[in-house]
C-alpha cells in the first residue's frame, strides 16, 4: 500500500543559520502562537522541535528536524509508548504524558532531531509537522527558501516490527 | 591614541519587543550585535555598523532601527561632518579612503532634468496593454549604408538579439559570489537579454549559461582563455569603468578563494591585479590589433565590444573606437558602481554618461558611422525612465549593475570592498554567499526587468510609437528643466515650454 506523506525537507546550500524557522517552531507550539512576542515573555520560554547547526568552522548551517522516517527507530526503542507513528499521515508523534524522559530516542534518532535533554522540561520534544496548520511554521518563516515541504509516496511496511 | 572616527549609525533596539533571539548576532558580518557573556542580553557596538540594514529586515519583531547617527559636528558649508570624518579617518589609517559603488556625492543627476513627451490630441497614444510593442534590440555592427550588397553576407555582422534594450553589466566572479552569477545569468536567459561575466572567468557552474554571456577580457586577462573567449555570445574588452577611470582592479588575495582562483586561473591567495592600462595597447591601432586578434581567435562570429569610462574627449575616443573596429561600444559614466575603487577617484573623475552618451551620439553621426555601430550605456541607470530617456539621447541599449545588485537585495552600504556584504552579493565567503539563494535571486532580477519591459511599453504609447526603434535617438521627445543653454546645447534637446 502507498500513501502520500509529508517531509520537510532542508537545502543544506542555502540555510544561513539565522535561526528564524527554529524561532517560529517555538512560537507555533506556545500559549501565544500569534504574537512572537508574547510567546517569548510570557512565562517559560517555548520548547522548539527542531534545532539549527553550524559546521565547526561555522561556514555552513542545518536545520535540523525529524524526517518522519517510515520505520522509525525512535518508536521502536521507546520504552513507555509514548513514540507512535500515525499511519494515515506518518507523522511520527511523542505524547507528553507518556515520556518518561529516558532520552532512549533521542540517542536512537539518526538524524540527531529529538529535542530534550537541556530544556529542563525532563520530556521529548519533536517535529509534528505542525498538523494543525496548513503549512509548518518553519518552513514559512525560512527567509531564503532553504526548507521545501514536499509532499512523498511511501509504501507503507505492513507493520513494524517488535 | 584616541581615535577620531565617529559611527555613522545609531542601533536602536526595543526592548519590550526584542526576544532576544540572536537572529541580529548571527546576520551581522560586523559583528555589531552580540550576546553579553555575563547576562546574555544582546548589546549593539554602533561604530562598526555600515548601515546594510540586514538586521532591521532579519529582526522578526521589527525591534530594531538603524538610523544616522545624530551627533554632528557644528553646521559648515564647507566642512560638512562627511569631509571632517574622512579626514579623521585618513589621520587614523594614513591609507587612502576606499569604497564600494558609485560616485557618492548628491551632484546633479542629468536624468532627472531631463524630461519625456506625450501624445495629445494631434498625434493618438496607443495602449500597450491592447496593442503590441517591440522592444527588441539587436547589437553589433551594421553594413554601411552605401554598400549595397553587404546585407547578402549577414555573416560578416553577428549580432546580439535583445527582447528588452537592458543588460546585467560586468560583475566578476570573486567581487561577487557565484549565486550572483547564477541569478542574472538565469535571469537574462529567460528575459531573453544577457549578462555579462566580468573579467573573472566563467564559472563551470554558469557555463549553461553562456548563450547570453558577454566574456569579458580586460587588463589582467583572468580567465581568458580559447575555450572562453568561445563560450561567449559576445567579448567585451574593458578599457576602464566609470568608478574608477584610469586605474586598474585589485581584488584582495582574501578574495581569491580556490573557486575564484580557479576560475580567474591564477594561484589561490594571490592578489588579483588588474593594471591600469592594457599594456598591449597605448594607440587606437592596439586596440584595433587586440579586437582583430579576438575576431580571428573566434572566426568573426562574434560582436567585439569595446568599454570605456566616460571622461574628456570621449566623443573623439569613441570615434576612435569605432574605426578600430569596435563593433558595440560601451560607455560607463562617473556614476558606475565597483566593488572596490578609492573613495577620491570615484566621485572627482570623469563625466556624466548623459553628456558623454550625447556627445559621442552627436559626433558618430557628424562623421557618419553612427549607423554602423551600437552604443551602450552603463553607470547610475536607476529605472525604466533612464532607460528611455537614454534610448532618446542615442543610446541602443543599457547596462545595469548596481540596479540589478539592489533588486537582489543590496541596500547601497557601499562596503562591498570588505568582502563581509550581509545580503550575501558581494562577497565570495561562503557563510554569506549562502544568503542569496540563486532560485530567488532570479525571480527578483526577472522581475525587474519584466517591470521595466511594462514600463518601456508604457512610454512609447504614450508617445504614440509601438517599436523601441522609433524613440531612439529621437531627441524631440525631450526636454531639459533647468538647464544651462550650453548643456541643452551638449545634450542636444530643447528646454521646457519650447
Ligand atoms: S530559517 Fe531558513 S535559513 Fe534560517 S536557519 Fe532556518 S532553514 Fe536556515
Ligand atoms: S533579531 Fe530582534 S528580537 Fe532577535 S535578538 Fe536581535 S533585536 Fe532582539
Ligand atoms: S552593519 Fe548591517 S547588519 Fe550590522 S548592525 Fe549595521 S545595519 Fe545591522
Ligand atoms: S553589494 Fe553588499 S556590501 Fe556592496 S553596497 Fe550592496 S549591500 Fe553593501
Amino acid at each position: 500500500m502507498t500513501a502520500v506523506v509529508r517531509r520537510v525537507e532542508a537545502q543544506d546550500e542555502y540555510c544561513m543559520g539565522c535561526g528564524l524557522c527554529r524561532l517560529a517552531c517555538q512560537v507555533a507550539h506556545s500559549a501565544y502562537p500569534l504574537s512572537i512576542v508574547k510567546a517569548m515573555k510570557t512565562g517559560s520560554r517555548p520548547v522548539p522541535r527542531m534545532s539549527v547547526e553550524s559546521s565547526a568552522d561555522g561556514m555552513s548551517f542545518r536545520s535540523v528536524r525529524c524526517l518522519q522516517c517510515e520505520d522509525p527507530e525512535c518508536v521502536k526503542i521507546c520504552i513507555s509508548g509514548a513514540a507512535t507513528r500515525d499511519e494515515e499521515t506518518g507523522v511520527v508523534l511523542i505524547d507528553e504524558q507518556k515520556c518518561v524522559g529516558c532520552w532512549s530516542c533521542v540517542i536512537a534518532c539518526p538524524e540527531g532531531a529529538i529535542i530534550g535533554p537541556g530544556t529542563g522540561r525532563g520530556k521529548a520534544y519533536k517535529c509534528d509537522l505542525c498538523l494543525e496548520r496548513e503549512f509548518p511554521a518553519c518552513v514559512a518563516a525560512c527567509p531564503n527558501r532553504a526548507l521545501i515541504l514536499r509532499e512523498v509516496e511511501v509504501v507503507e511496511s505492513t507493520t513494524r516490527e517488535g | 591614541m584616541l581615535k577620531l572616527q565617529k559611527a555613522k549609525f545609531e542601533i536602536g533596539r526595543d526592548f519590550d519587543r526584542c526576544v532576544g533571539c540572536g537572529v541580529c548576532v548571527n546576520q551581522c558580518a560586523n559583528e555589531v550585535h552580540f550576546r553579553d557573556p555575563y547576562d546574555e542580553s544582546v548589546c549593539a557596538d554602533d561604530i562598526k555598523c555600515v548601515g546594510c540594514q540586514r538586521c532591521v529586515h532579519l529582526c522578526p519583531t521589527g525591534a530594531l532601527r538603524v538610523v544616522s547617527f545624530a551627533s554632528r559636528t557644528r553646521e559648515h558649508g564647507l566642512w560638512t561632518s562627511t569631509v571632517i570624518n574622512e579626514i579623521h579617518l585618513q589621520s587614523d589609517s594614513g591609507g587612502i579612503l576606499l569604497s564600494g559603488m558609485g560616485h557618492s556625492r548628491p551632484d546633479t543627476v542629468y536624468w532627472d532634468r531631463i524630461l519625456l513627451n506625450a501624445s495629445q490630441v494631434t498625434n493618438p497614444s496607443i495602449d500597450p496593454l491592447r496593442e503590441p510593442m517591440e522592444l527588441k534590440t539587436f547589437l553589433g555592427r551594421k553594413p554601411p549604408l552605401n554598400r549595397k550588397n553587404s546585407l547578402d553576407a549577414p555573416e560578416k555582422y553577428p549580432q546580439l538579439e535583445l527582447e528588452i534594450p537592458v543588460m546585467f553589466a560586468a560583475m566578476s566572479f570573486g567581487s561577487v559570489s557565484l549565486n550572483v552569477h547564477k541569478s542574472l545569468a538565469r535571469a537574462a536567459m529567460s528575459q531573453k537579454t544577457y549578462w555579462n561575466t566580468g573579467e573573472g572567468g566563467l564559472h563551470p557552474e554558469v557555463r549553461a549559461y553562456r548563450d547570453r554571456a558577454i566574456v569579458q577580457v580586460a587588463s589582467g586577462r583572468f580567465g581568458v582563455s580559447p575555450e572562453y573567449l568561445e563560450e561567449g555570445a559576445c567579448i567585451e574588452i574593458k578599457i576602464g569603468q566609470g568608478a574608477k577611470p584610469g586605474i586598474g582592479g585589485h581584488l584582495p588575495g582574501e578574495k581569491v578563494t580556490g573557486e575564484v582562483a580557479r576560475t580567474r586561473k591564477i594561484p589561490p591567495g594571490s592578489d588579483a591585479i588588474s593594471p591600469a592600462p592594457h599594456h598591449d595597447i597605448y594607440s587606437i591601432e592596439d586596440l584595433s590589433q587586440l579586437i582583430y586578434s579576438l575576431k580571428e581567435a573566434t572566426a568573426y562570429r562574434k560582436p567585439v565590444a569595446v568599454k570605456i569610462a566616460a571622461v574628456h574627449n570621449v566623443a573623439a575616443i569613441c570615434s576612435g573606437m569605432a574605426r578600430a573596429g569596435a563593433d558595440i561600444l560601451v560607455i560607463d559614466g562617473y556614476r558606475g558602481g565597483s566593488g572596490a575603487t578609492p573613495l577620491r577617484i570615484r566621485n572627482d573623475v570623469g563625466i556624466p554618461v548623459e553628456f558623454a552618451l550625447a556627445a559621442v551620439d552627436r559626433r558618430l553621426r557628424e562623421e557618419g558611422i553612427r549607423n554602423e555601430v551600437s552604443l551602450v550605456v552603463s553607470g547610475g541607470i536607476r529605472n525604466s525612465a533612464d532607460v528611455a530617456k537614454a534610448i532618446a539621447l542615442g543610446a541602443d541599449a543599457v547596462y545595469i549593475g548596481t540596479a540589478a545588485l539592489v533588486a537582489l537585495g543590496c541596500h547601497m552600504c557601499q562596503n562591498c570592498y570588505t568582502g563581509k556584504c550581509n545580503w550575501g552579493i558581494a562577497t565570495v565567503n561562503p557563510r554569506l554567499a549562502r544568503r542569496l539563494n540563486p532560485d530567488i535571486g532570479t525571480l527578483r532580477a526577472e522581475n525587474l526587468l519584466r517591470a521595466w519591459k511594462h514600463e518601456l511599453a508604457e512610454f512609447l504609447g504614450g508617445m504614440g510609437m509601438n517599436a523601441i526603434e522609433s524613440l531612439r535617438g529621437n531627441r524631440l521627445m525631450l526636454r531639459g528643466l533647468g538647464l544651462t543653454e550650453r548643456e541643452l546645447e551638449i545634450l542636444g534637446i530643447k528646454a521646457v515650454g519650447e
